[in-house]
Parts: structure tokens; sequence; C-alpha cells
């Protein structure tokens, strides 16, 4: 496994730095269309330190993807980001101009695409499309010194030398994944998010990508933010699970919190209804489906659905509230402390 | 690219060539008139023969012509000049050749279907490109619409449109022919921009009415592209919009367009042929109008043949072509 | 325990006129072909009961005369009053793009169904006819046809027949490919499994879902028909006495009009072609983002 030069890595997880690198605050997202408008992100916020895996979990349609969408100012008509605010650093993306975008892109928040079957350029080589990327951000680096940087990024995803002058369809899955990783390193951005990067693969590449994620992560030092629905995955490789519910954060704890003793009765709900290998055979469902983002329920977006529904549920929306251990839960049940 | 598919791709033109070439020697010979024989009769109209002495003439004419061999027979001498492209004599400007006169009209052809072809190819592709990217502005997208609106309209009806207003109206532009009626040919400079002038009116017209196909192809082609994963991930990477357009988005978008030009030859050189007829050069167009007009049938299927042959030929080509363009298509 | 709430949005669909006409807004170009055609069919028809169509037809007026009071388009070296003319050519060019259009479609139709259909040798033969047939440029055919056929022969009629000769293949193509996307499509395999045969498949399940389709090559036809006749007529190989609108112009260049200044005998045909096949490529367009959704624009 080849490591970075000792002068590009950063200080790797345990010994996290404690400004947070990444914060976002009240983001909205809506989409307007034929039917109405829908919202996408309701006043999402959270935080995350360099070195940290947030891990963000929730139904199709929750927002997790809007969300990775929307840190990266990738929402295009009819949707539009409505406010809030998102620090890299001390940066805020929403604020920049389009040509501060275009440069943060990658140097500062890397994306690494779901379904990377095709999201490499299928006429250029492996190493020009890596090269173009970093000549977009340095124009004034040298040829060799861009060369070298994208030959070393391969590297350290475990991917032959030979790769570097392939086409992407002479490659596998797995390994296209990993070249997606390896031009989201490029540049050491500050956060890192990877949506859903191993729904199209088989179990053990499932395996291989994640830990080349880990790897990568521990030695660029960067937060990330892995956006899936397989929880499973989820408890092998993050430090914090975030539950996403019809646009809304219904809670955000430790991963070691969230499979133990989860708060929100979604959150608890979907924890649940985990294959569990000492209750063999009893499979617990949701009861109802998720609501429209064009119709989302009054107060709290669960309601209809919560085992555990109170009257102030339906006409107020919960607050996100801290919890002592640093938890968040949105749930009137937790409105107090404790 | 295999000796398989290679010999697949020649099989294939070979078979169209045959098609083409069997289907123009059956059809005419359906049919109960004899090209001879109404020819001589239009002489005799003017010459004064005798009933008697003009059976004597097409007898001989005919077994000149090979007339009067069985059907089979005519067949594969027919079959054996195609091979060499002798497609015998004129009719009506006996002794020369069919493949003489052709030979005669083919530059004008050449230059104009070169010229227009490679332009509208481009203009189209460009604007229909532009037309579906949606960072361009809209007044840049806009300017492809009145191309789509009138794709529908062959260069013919540009031309006598162009005709009216530039020629006719601004006269600003000869009405037609080659050059200047009482100029002859020379290789000066006052020549040569006369000749330029003739060319202006039918190559525009091609250009406009051709252009309409390529902007329309292009405009869906590019509405698929720009969805495409790659595209939205170069943006992710951060790339510019115009290395996006072009590196990521024109590249793909006009692998297809390729085919489609290959396909589209066979329109493309119809169209120049018949605004030739329209504007009176002296290439091919012309050249069939007068056949058709003189009932001069071996210059028609000469040119028929010809043109499928070429056109055959170029598609068969262009796909060799493809390899190049397309790494996914350069197996073994 | 509370209640399953499904909560569907509670959309109010408008009525049938309002859909059709916010669709029109939306797909503008079909909506512009669409009335240009209406306006061309008006004009046919409101001028068939105004004008005599004998005066379409040459020495039945003054010759070489510019629009005026009398002649409203003017008219012609041979003495057709052109306003008749185009009365009655665009009839006669509504008639041959419908028939060959329809014939077309027919055969497209037909062939393209039985080849998806039954596979095998059938489909191999009917598919490979198609491939070979297509390169081939289809005028110059229809050039050999024409110029082989005894000028007197030559009607409105014989010019449909001559333009669907090599019309068919693309019809048969796109239908083909249709029916053989749907027959391995499950509501195919279900409908066999509940016994029902062959030709209720066909046109109970197959059919109605093809019709789209149908609908998009046969407008597709009609437009290649009206296309076809015209460049037939354009090069002076259609009914010479007719006043189709391409003859007209292929008698008004021979004749040099131009350079004689009669202005009016080859714009007006030329102006009124051009409205035919904008609009029906603009209804040919359209109806393709009818039929294929993917390519369906969304607000």
């Amino acid at each position: 496994m080849t490591e970075l030069p000792l002068a590009e890595r950063r200080p790797s997880a345990p010994s996290v730095v404690r400004t947070p690198v990444l914060r976002v605050k009240s983001l909205q997202v809506s989409y307007y269309t034929d039917a109405g408008r829908a919202t996408a992100l309701d006043d999402v916020s959270f935080s995350l330190n360099a070195g940290e895996k947030l891990g963000m979990v929730g139904e199709s349609g929750s927002g997790k993807s809007t969300m990775a969408l929307a840190m990266m100012r990738m929402i295009k008509p009819p949707g539009r980001i409505e406010g809030g605010q998102v620090f890299v650093g001390d940066v805020d993306l929403i604020g920049l101009d389009a040509e501060g975008m275009r440069n943060a892109r990658l140097s500062r928040i890397a994306y690494i695409p779901q379904g990377a079957m095709n999201s490499l350029n299928p006429v250029m080589r492996v190493g020009a499309q890596m090269m173009d990327a970093v000549k977009a951000h340095l124009p004034n680096d040298s040829r060799s010194a861009v060369e070298e940087r994208c030959r070393r990024s391969l590297a350290s995803v475990d991917l032959a030398a030979g790769v570097f002058r392939m086409f992407p369809h002479e490659l596998s899955g797995g390994m296209k994944q990993r070249v997606c990783i390896a031009i989201g390193i490029l540049l050491n951005p500050q956060v890192i998010i990877a949506d859903e990067p191993t729904s199209a693969l088989d179990v053990v590449t499932q395996r291989q990508v994640m830990e080349t994620i880990d790897n990568v992560q521990r030695q660029v030092g960067a937060a990330v933010i892995l956006i899936g629905h397989d929880m499973g995955l989820m408890a092998q490789f993050v430090d914090k699970v975030a539950v996403m519910y019809a646009g809304r954060l219904v809670e955000v704890s430790t991963v070691r919190e969230m499979f133990t003793d989860p708060k929100h009765p979604y959150a608890k709900a979907l924890i649940s209804s985990l294959p569990n290998l000492n209750n063999k055979g009893v499979f617990q469902g949701i009861p109802g489906l998720a609501p429209s983002l064009l119709r989302i329920p009054s107060g709290c977006a669960f309601h209809p659905r919560c085992a555990s529904v109170m009257d102030i549920c339906r006409s107020r929306r919960p607050a996100v509230v801290a919890q002592d251990s640093g938890r968040v839960v949105a749930c009137h049940l937790f409105d107090a402390r404790g | 690219m295999s000796i398989k598919l290679i010999v697949k791709r020649l099989a294939f033109l070979i078979m169209v060539v045959w098609a083409a070439s069997t289907i123009t020697f059956f059809i005419p010979r359906l049919s109960e008139r004899n090209a001879l024989r109404e020819r001589f009769a239009e002489l005799s109209r003017t010459g004064g023969f005798a009933p008697a002495d003009l059976e004597k003439i097409i007898a001989s004419y005919s077994a000149q012509f090979g007339l009067n061999k069985p059907l089979y027979q005519q067949y594969f001498d027919y079959m054996w000049g195609i091979l060499h492209l002798d497609f015998g004599y004129s009719l009506g400007k006996y002794p020369l050749t069919v493949m003489q006169l052709i030979e005669q009209a083919l530059p004008w052809t050449i230059v104009l279907l070169l010229v227009t072809t490679v332009f509208s190819f481009i203009i189209g592709n460009l604007m229909g490109a532009i037309a579906a990217w949606q960072r361009a502005p809209r007044w840049m997208r806009a300017v492809a619409t009145p191309f789509v609106l009138l794709q529908g309209v062959p260069p013919v009806l540009m031309g006598v449109l162009l005709l009216f207003f530039v020629g006719f109206r601004l006269k600003m532009l000869p009405l037609g022919g080659a050059y200047s009626p009482g100029l002859i040919p020379n290789w000066s400079w006052s020549f040569a921009l006369d000749l330029l002038a003739h060319q202006v009116l039918p190559a525009t017209a091609l250009i406009l009415g051709s252009a309409g196909g390529w902007v329309l192809s292009m405009r869906g082609m590019g509405v698929t592209i720009q969805g495409e994963d790659y595209v939205n991930f170069a943006e992710h990477k951060g790339l510019g919009g115009v290395r996006i357009f072009r590196d990521y988005y024109l590249r793909n978008a006009l692998l297809p367009q390729v085919t489609g030009f290959a396909l589209a030859l066979g329109t493309v050189v119809t169209s120049a042929i018949v605004v030739e007829g329209i504007f009176g050069l002296p290439g091919i167009g012309s050249l069939l109008s007068q056949a058709i007009r003189a009932n001069d049938f071996p210059v028609i299927y000469g040119i028929v043949l010809l043109i499928t042959i070429a056109v055959a030929t170029l598609m068969v080509g262009l796909e060799f072509l493809y390899p190049l363009l397309d790494p996914r298509i350069r197996e073994e | 325990m509370t209640s399953i709430a499904l909560t569907l949005p509670d959309l109010r669909q408008p009525s049938n006129p309002a859909l059709v006409l916010r669709y029109f807004r939306r797909n503008k170009v079909l909506g512009v072909g669409v009335v240009v055609v209406t306006l061309l069919v008006a004009f046919t028809l409101i001028g068939f009961l105004v004008v005599d169509p004998q005066n379409a037809y040459p020495l039945s007026a003054p010759t070489k005369k510019p629009p005026s009071l009398q002649h409203l388009f003017g008219t012609d070296f041979f003495g057709r009053d052109l306003l008749t003319a185009m009365v009655v050519g665009m009839w006669q060019t509504a008639i041959i793009g419908l028939l060959a259009g329809g014939l077309g479609t027919l055969i497209g139709v037909i062939l393209g169904f039985i080849s998806a259909y039954f596979g095998g040798w059938i489909d191999a033969v009917i598919k490979g006819a198609c491939q070979i047939l297509t390169p081939i440029p289809v005028l110059l055919i229809q050039v050999v046809v024409a110029g082989s056929l005894d000028k007197r022969d030559v009607t409105i009629l014989t010019m449909a027949y001559i333009v669907v000769m090599l019309a068919w293949m693309g019809p048969t193509l796109v239908i083909r490919s249709q029916v053989l996307t749907m027959k391995e499509r499950q509501f195919v395999s279900v409908a066999k499994l509940s016994g029902v045969g062959d030709l209720g498949i066909i046109f109970g399940e197959i059919l109605p879902n093809l019709l789209p389709f149908i609908a998009a090559a046969f407008v597709g036809q009609v437009f290649a028909a009206v296309f076809a006749s015209f460049y037939l007529a354009v090069l002076g190989l259609g009914p010479l006495r007719e006043p189709l609108l391409g003859n007209i112009i292929w008698a008004a260049q021979s004749q040099g009009a131009f350079f004689n200044g009669w202005w009016w005998w080859p714009m007006e045909p030329a102006v009124a072609m051009i409205l035919i096949l904008a609009s029906l490529a603009l209804v040919n367009m359209g109806l393709d983002e009818l039929a294929n959704p993917r390519v369906r624009r969304t607000e």
C-alpha cells in the first residue's frame, strides 16, 4: 500500500483537530416542479471535524443525495439553493461566485459519484481525465509535475501504473470506482463526499472500495461523508451516523450509539428492521410510505408513521436538540436534554 | 479491425451495388419503351426516313448496342461493364461514352459537394451542440432555431428563394450558369472570381438547406449526452465550461453524427444534383436533367449507378473510421 | 396504532382540451406545425369552392401575366392561372402524400410485424433487404423508374406508387424493433400464460402499444412522399400536364423565368412548397417527441 510522501500528509484520524473543517448551517433546497414546490432539504445543519467519517442514511428521496449536490453547488434548475451556508475551513461555498466555486470543487471539497460505471469519459484515457482535473486548478504546474501527481494518486488507490494509459471500458467496475476515488484525492481536499460508492458492486469489491476510501482518508486527513443505505457497511466504516427523513435531519449519533440505542423513532425503526442473527425470520418494516416532498406532513414529518406520536407532533416541527453526549435528535420526545 | 469484419463490410458493399445495378437493369426493360426506337423515331420526324429504312437502322444499331442478344447475355455484359465502370455510349451525344460525359461534369459537382458538405456538417453540428448546451447563453442557443424550423425544406427551395431575393431583386449575384455567358474560360483572376460568384448561391442554398438536419440530430444527441454521468462528473471535478463542452460533450456527441453522415450521403448527393439542375451548373445534376429530357437512357442509368457505387463505397469506407474515433470499438 | 397514511399528492386532473392545449404550449413545434397544416388545408378546400379547376391547365388564360386583380397569382408561360394551379396542385400533393404515406406505413407495419413476430429466416430476409436497400439513393432509382415510363403513363397515381417503392424500409425497421422489444416484455408473456391466442395478443396487446409509433411513422411517410414527389417533379419527371408544384418550378426554370423577369412563376409554388414541407417536418418532429417520451421536455 503506497503512501503519499511525508510532506503531503496531514494529521491522521485518531488525533482529530478541534475546529470543524465542515460546517453546514441551515441549508435549504427546493425544487419547483409542475406539481408544485418540493422541499428537498429543510434547514439542515451539522458539522464535521477533519479526519471524521460521517455516514448519511435515509430512504430514497430523504435528501441525502441532494445534500451532496447542494454542498458541491451542483443543484440544477428547477432546483434551487434557497438559503444556508456551507463552510469548508473558513470559506462559505454558497457565497462563492461561479468561478470561485469551480475552483473549490475538487480542491476543497471532492465528490465521488454514485455509479462510477458511467462517470468516466469513454473517449479519453484515464490519465488524461485525471490530468485535466489537475490542470484546471493548477494551470502553472509543469506537465511532468501534473503527471507525477496523477500517477501517485493512482498508486495510492492500489491501481497498477498501466491504468494511466487505459480507457475506461478496459477497467472493471471496482477499478473504475477506484479511479474516481483517485481523482477525488488529487488535490488533497478537506472534505470528501462519497455518494453510494458501492451500490453497483459485488460484496467483495465493495469491501475493497471501502478499504480504499478508508486508507485514502487516513493519508489525506480529510473529513468524509459517506452517503448510502446499507447500514451494515456504515457500521464498519464510519464514526458518526446522520439519519435523514423527508429532507430533514432527524438524528446524528456515533455509530455505537446509533446501533445500540437509537433515539429518534425513525432511526429506531431503521435499526430494528435490520436482519438480526438472533431474530431469524422476523422482519420488521416501517408501516406507511415516505411522504412526497411536495406534501410534507405538518409538524414532524414522521408523525403519520410514528409509533410514539403525540399531539404536539402533528402541529409543531421538532427542533434539532443537542443531547448530553453530543448527539443531536429532532424529536419532541427529547425536547429537553436527556 | 478484424479481417472478418472487413470481409463482412465489403460483402455488404457488393450486395448494395449488385442490388442497385440489377434494379437499374431490369426496370427499363420491364417497360414497353425502346430507347433506340424512340430516338430514331424522333430523328426520323426531323430527317424524314422511310419506315422500312428506319427498321433497318434500328436493327443495325441494336446489334451495335447489343440489344438483340438474349437477356441473360445482356445482363452479364452489363455487369461486366459496370465492373470496369463502362456504361456504354450516350444515345444523345454519340460517339461520346457515358463515362466521358460524366467525367466532364464530375469536377463541378465534386467541388460543390465537398465544400457544402464540410461546411454544413461543421456549422450544423456546432449549432446543434450549442443549442442543447444548458450553459450557453440564450441568444446563442436561439440561433439554431430557424434552421430547425426549416429542416424539412430541401435546399432546392432555398435556392429558389435565394435566387429571387439576392439574384433577382438585389441583383447581387448571378442567376445561374457556371460563368457569365460570353466569357471564355481562362486562368485569369477575373474569371476565377466570376466562377466563384456563380457558386455562391448554390453553395449557400445547399449549406443552409442541409445544416438544419445536422442541427436537429445533434441537438437531440446533445440533450442525451448532457445527461450522462461523465459530463456531470466533469463539472464535479471543477473543469471549466468550455473544456467540458469540447472534451466531454462534443467529442461524445459527434460519434453518432459521423454514422449519420454516412447514412445521409445519399440525400446529400441527391440534393446537390437537384440544386445544380435549378442553377444550371454544368455538373452531374444538369447532365441528368438533360439526359432525362432527351431520353438518353444510358446516361441516366450510368449516372444513377455511378452515384450509387460512390455513395455505397463512401459509406463502407466511413465505417473504417469509427475505431479511430471511438476507443470502445477497437476490438482485436 | 395510527392508520397507514398514504399521502398521495392531491393533483387535480385538468380537462382533456386543456391538457391538449397545455401540451401544445410545451411542444411548440407540434403546435406550429399543426396550425400551418390546417391553414394549408383550409386554403385548398376554400380554394376549390372558389376557382374552376380547369384554369389550372395550360391555355386557360393569357400568358406571362404578373399578379393582378383578375389573376391574383398571375399566369405562367403556358397560360395556367397560377392561383388555381396552386389550389389544384396542393390537393394533388396531398393525395400523393396520403396515398403513398398510407401505403408505405401499411407495408412497413405488416413487414415489420411479420419480421419481428415470426423471426428466423423471414426476419433475416426482410431485415437484410431493408439494410441493403437503404444506402441506395432513393431519388436515383425513382428517376430510373420515372424515366422508363412512357411520359403519358405518368399520372398522380403512378407518382404515388413510384414514391412508395423505396420508402417502406424505414417504417419496417422501426416497427420491427418496437415489436421485438414488446415480444420480450412482460405483458405479452402474461397474456400468453392467460391463454390468449396469437391473434389476441397481436390485436389486443401489441397493436395498441404500437399506435404512437405507427402514427409517427405515417406522418414521416407522408412527409417523405411529398418530398420525393417534389424532387421528381422538379427534375421534370412528374406528370407534366398536372399543376404539381414541383412541375411548375421545373417548367419555370426550363423557361428561364428569373432571366425573363417572371419572378412570380417559380416563387409562388416555392413558397407554398416551403410551407407544406416545413409544417409537415414540424409535425413529424413534434410527434417524435410524443412517441419517444425520453425526448420529452419537462417544464
